[in-house]
């Protein structure tokens, strides 16, 4: 690892103070940063860690919206998100245990990897993300692998999502590294169906709107037998080549409808 | 550099650290508590689990830096006071829940926070939680059984 000096802020304002120094980068919970930045795949001087922020921690339910803390692990908001039961298997199926101690939502959001399950909880949900600075629609807000609404120096201070009256994630995990091959979020509201799928795409996390509009119409497996998911855009690579994770879309999603039924 | 005090197995420990030690060297290097073993070095393994304020955390994936005020517990806080093995190590004894024994500190720290929070899990809960401990001798069946006789007694 390059060296670098660590900051402890312990509001959201030292943080965003101290990230104005632009060699700096925030530190979430770590458990991709450290990684990097042990293979020397990164070089910031100076990291601004977020774990010691009273201010970014909490879950709160509130007229059918479930509010986090950008700073919250996932075992936290697996063991604390009931109110929401598909997000909190989400994160208790992120990693293993000793990750999601310290692994946090607003970290996995800001870094935005496409086979993240964060991502598509966010997106099918239609979740409302807080930063030091303003709220960004998850619509807005996810911008292609890795890429994200957030400027430099801007902090996830929490995540608001509106509790659907139903929901599944299925997740196809990839044998090796655990993460998702491909993983489908599917929402289902009183205004309309919310399919999110994480990856699957070179771009990152996407809405599937065919098959949100087949399930809107007619919420069932069968709304979905008639479609297929084009494999152009989709990750090829030694796990699964882009035809194959094209078809588990449809396959996922319509496990998540039986599911739901 | 940055100071950094914590409880580290009931005692007082303090520092001036730089940013990137990592707190399995700093256990190892400046406490010399080398039961917390460092495996892969890339998050994967597992030997290096501690407790964090009684949470399960990989030591190689979190900066010294951050455990400023924290509870640590390493594989030497784990024996009954008197020296003698805990029953989880007991039981990993007996049932010769190891091969080389290198992943056995992050083994026994993982099943320490495992029966807190599940005192009567199942063979699957078992395996599913050690999902990111591993044993490189692939001695798992004898971990597992271990692990199932440390619940039971």
């Amino acid at each position: 690892m390059y060296a670098f000096e660590i900051e402890r802020p312990t509001t959201v304002a030292q943080a965003v103070e101290a990230l104005k120094n632009e060699v700096a980068q925030e530190l979430g919970g770590g458990q991709t940063l450290i990684p990097t930045l042990k293979q020397r795949l990164a070089a910031p001087e100076v990291l601004v860690s977020l774990s010691g922020i009273a201010e970014m921690q909490g879950i709160s339910v509130s007229e059918g919206t479930i509010l986090i803390g950008g700073g919250v692990t996932h075992d936290d908001v697996a063991i604390g998100a009931m109110a929401y039961p598909t997000l909190a298997a989400l994160a208790g199926g992120i990693g293993d245990p000793a990750v999601r101690n310290r692994g946090t939502l607003g970290g996995s959001l800001a870094n935005n990897d496409p086979s993240a399950c964060y991502p598509a909880a966010a997106l099918a949900s239609g979740a409302t993300i807080t930063t030091n600075a303003r709220e960004i629609q998850a619509d807005d807000y996810f911008q292609g692998m890795f890429e994200t609404a957030l400027d430099d120096g801007e902090i996830v201070v929490a995540v608001s999502f509106p509790i659907p009256e139903g929901a599944s994630y299925q997740k196809f995990v990839q044998p090796a590294s655990r993460f998702a091959l491909v993983g489908v979020f599917v929402a289902k509201y009183a205004d309309g169906v919310r399919v999110a799928v994480t990856g699957a795409a070179e771009e990152g996390v996407f809405r599937w709107r065919e098959a949100e509009a087949a399930l809107s119409a007619d919420f069932s497996a069968a709304a979905l037998e008639g479609l297929s998911h084009p494999a152009e855009g989709m990750i090829g690579d030694m796990h699964g080549s882009a035809e194959y994770r094209a078809h588990l879309i449809k396959v996922l999603a319509s496990r998540a409808v039986v599911d739901m039924a | 550099m940055a100071k950094v005090s914590m409880s580290v197995n009931g005692k007082p420990a303090e520092a001036e650290v730089e940013g990137r030690l990592l707190l399995s060297h700093f256990l190892r290097d400046n406490l010399g508590l080398t039961g917390t073993h460092i495996g892969c070095d890339t998050s994967q393994c597992g030997t290096c689990v501690v407790h964090v304020d009684g949470k399960v955390v990989k030591s190689c994936t979190m900066f010294a830096a951050e455990a400023e005020g924290k509870e640590v517990t390493t594989i030497e806080g784990m024996a009954n006071p008197d020296g003698s093995l805990s029953k989880i190590q007991a039981a990993f004894q007996t049932h010769h829940g190891l091969q080389c024994g290198f992943c056995t500190p992050g083994m026994v720290m993982s099943t320490v926070a495992l029966l807190k929070q599940n005192p009567d899990p199942s063979e699957t809960e078992i395996r599913d939680y050690l999902e990111g401990n591993i044993c490189r001798c692939t001695g798992y069946h004898n971990i597992v059984k271990a692990i199932q006789s440390a619940a039971a007694s």
